[in-house]
């Protein structure tokens, strides 16, 4: 348990000495969804229409562009044979890589998302709602995006393989995550989706990490 | 204590590196592992930590097989590869704490394994500032403060000056002379006791 915490700190020092880098999935994220609504016009009903699946599918495109480095680093340095040769387990090294890249990239995310939100006309309701399924969906995106990641480190070259691998994965996440929103700007309860989505984070919190340090046993053998 | 290699064999490409190699390591001695550029050295050495499994043979500690989930052998080894495990962005203290985490610590206080190393002085500059010298000086500093008794070391003299040299030589004799056990690679002589010295050639030109 210590060394987790200890890597997380490490984690969360380097992201704030490397704030350049730590800040392009925020970037990338506000790009898209303020650059909508002036490429397709700024109609207030298109655009509480759109909205939803427009936040979701900037916020899954920022993860997924943030995902390259979460091993990369680690792995070229020799930290990642460190942490395989040491006594402890390799899932509390992937567990902990996963919260502090998900602490680093996704909650700045999902702070200002609201902000987003309101620029794009959504009602108040649906807010709160979009809030609590980016909670729910983003650590999702990053601990399964995180297995495909780990099977691609040892690669050199596997830029287009990666999304390849785990765009599959994502689909169910955006389409609950963005109709819960939807559902509930439209006025009825997001219950449902945000059970499934509920239900989803809980078995990839619990069982990615397992998949992602068997990955990793596989890179660092190479 | 002992770590016993036994007809180990390496095939990487279908070719084979090396065949039927045995030797047997006790405390208080060091293997020095030498050959040409691409003769297996690392793919020898991490055949020994169990990072990679061999082709065929088996590699002991204790008599205990390296890769049995029963066996100790993981808190009783430091590895050094050919890389420094280091973080550019931390100081030269943040780093070493964070290596101190990841293996069984001794009692030795960081800032006393820096000074041994001579890097007190920048104990709080960033790593990226550092030669590569300093780099793999730091490296080093890690295995004085765990109690790790077998050493594998991938090159730990590269990139080191003279006096970097003698400074790694006098550290390993006293490690050596606590009962430690040291295996690694070099391309340079080890000026160590003879005694203690075991040579594993892998073949040269």
């Amino acid at each position: 348990m210590k060394s987790i915490l200890g890597l997380i700190q490490r984690d969360l020092l380097l992201a704030y000495r490397r704030r350049g880098e730590a800040t392009n999935a925020i970037i990338f994220f506000g790009l898209v969804v303020l650059l909508f609504p002036i490429g397709i016009g700024a109609s207030e009903r298109l655009l509480t229409e759109v909205a939803p699946g427009l936040i979701w599918i900037a916020a899954l495109l920022a993860t997924m562009l943030s995902l390259d480095d979460l091993f990369k680093e680690d792995f070229q340095d020799g930290t990642l044979e460190q942490w395989t040769l040491s006594p402890h387990s390799l899932v509390s090294f992937a567990w902990a890589r996963l919260i502090s890249h998900w602490i680093i990239t996704s909650v700045p995310l999902i702070l200002i998302s609201p902000l987003f939100a309101m620029t794009l006309n959504l009602p108040a309701e649906a807010i709160g709602v979009l809030v609590l399924s980016l909670l729910l969906g983003t650590p999702l995106l990053i601990f399964v995006g995180g297995i495909g990641v780990a099977l691609t480190t040892g690669l050199k070259k596997s830029s287009m393989l990666l999304p390849l691998l785990i765009l599959p994965f994502y689909i169910p996440v955006l389409i609950f995550g963005a109709s819960a929103v939807e559902v509930t700007a439209a006025g009825w309860s997001p219950a449902g989706q945000l059970y499934i989505l509920g239900g989803l984070f809980v078995l990839g919190i619990t069982l990615a990490p397992f998949a992602v340090a068997s990955a990793l046993k596989v890179s660092v053998s190479q | 204590m002992c770590l016993n290699a036994k007809n180990l064999s390496c095939i990487r490409s279908h070719k084979a590196l090396f065949s039927d190699l045995s030797f047997e390591l006790s405390p208080g001695q060091l293997l020095l592992v030498e050959g040409k550029n691409g003769a297996g050295k690392t793919s020898l050495l991490k055949l020994l930590t169990g990072l990679r499994r061999p082709d065929s043979g088996l590699v002991t500690w204790n008599g205990c097989p390296i890769s049995d989930p029963e066996s100790d052998f993981r808190a009783q080894l430091a590895w050094l590869g050919h890389q420094n495990p280091l973080k550019e962005d931390q100081t030269a203290l943040e780093n070493l704490k964070t290596l101190g985490k990841i293996r069984p610590r001794n009692q030795t206080p960081l800032t006393e394994a820096l000074k041994s190393v001579k890097l007190s002085h920048v104990k709080h500059k960033l790593v990226k500032t550092f030669s590569a010298g300093m780099k793999r000086r730091l490296a080093l500093a890690s295995l004085l403060i765990t109690k790790a008794p077998l050493w594998i070391l991938d090159e730990p003299q590269a990139a080191l000056d003279k006096s970097g040299i003698a400074l790694y030589e006098s550290l390993a004799e006293a490690h050596l002379a606590t009962g430690g056990m040291i295996i690694m690679t070099s391309h340079h002589a080890v000026n160590i006791d003879s005694d203690q010295l075991q040579v594993l050639d892998l073949g040269h030109e």
